[in-house]
């Protein structure tokens, strides 16, 4: 059930995406940040939490995971240290993220030249 | 001919979009990212007894390494266009942008290039993250006391 729930949580997250790319003058830039900010707003009140629940890696894939990653390593700092958590925590889980594409995509470009 | 009356023209010759097409196609490609992720992280948590939060940072990294070596190899930039959000909105976007512009930028030196180009269209994504997580952090500390 978590794979069909899976594809279908991905998939309206997704085609919502194209709706506003279509309808409005907005550009794939603006809707990732759009989407990242939402995932902050949906773990603010508690919703991504229940949909990486009943989704597992169809919610955690998508970039808004990243938004909800980062609130929750913020708020986790807060709960163990205070206000300097905030500051400190707030990296902790969605860095990997960055970590990962940013050494990933040193060593693809360190390998491969641009295809024109 | 006045500018108004060309762009009449090339509005009425160019083909219309076909939004529903785009949308359908969206939603089955990016349910077939979630579909896959939600697969590989079932393998991972099997294979290696991880917990779930674990083994899905496993399958972002893998997910990430897989979009960055399909930009490097020069295909992956064919399937955005082609997949349009069901590409963009999954870590493989994000991926993308970041590999895309190393690529890109590479050529104008380490520094002035690749250094301050790296994350030309990631970067708001990192920015407004840690932004509104920021501001929504403080006003549930605030509200919860």
């Amino acid at each position: 059930m978590i794979f069909l729930y899976s594809f279908l949580i991905a998939g309206t997250f997704c085609a919502l995406a194209q709706i506003i790319i279509d309808n409005t003058k907005l550009t794939p830039g603006h809707i990732t940040a759009l989407f990242t900010v939402l995932g902050s707003i949906l773990a603010f009140f508690g919703i991504y939490e229940k949909l990486i629940e009943l989704a597992g890696g169809g919610a955690s894939t998508i970039i808004s995971n990243f938004g909800y990653l980062l609130y929750t390593g913020a708020l986790e700092g807060f709960k163990s240290k205070g206000i300097l958590g905030i500051f400190t925590g707030l990296l902790t889980k969605g860095g990997a993220a960055i970590v990962g594409s940013v050494i990933f995509a040193s060593i693809i470009a360190l390998f491969f030249n641009p295809k024109d | 001919m006045n500018k108004e009356e060309y762009q009449k023209i090339v509005k009425k010759h160019e083909p219309p979009e076909d939004k529903l097409h785009n949308t359908i196609y969206a939603f089955l490609i990016g349910g077939c990212v979630g579909f896959i992720a939600e697969g590989l992280t079932q393998v991972i948590m099997n294979l290696a007894n991880l917990p779930r939060i674990e083994a899905s940072t496993w399958t972002c990294l893998i997910i990430i390494f897989f979009s960055s070596l399909f930009t490097g190899l020069g295909f992956f930039d064919n399937w955005i266009t082609k997949a349009k959000a069901g590409l963009l909105l999954p870590t493989t976007g994000f991926a993308h942008s970041v590999t895309s512009s190393a690529l890109d930028y590479k050529k104008e030196g380490l520094i002035t290039g690749l250094g301050s180009n790296f994350f030309k269209l990631a970067g708001s994504v990192i920015l407004y993250g840690i932004i509104s997580a920021f501001i929504l952090v403080i006003a549930k500390v605030i509200i919860s006391g």
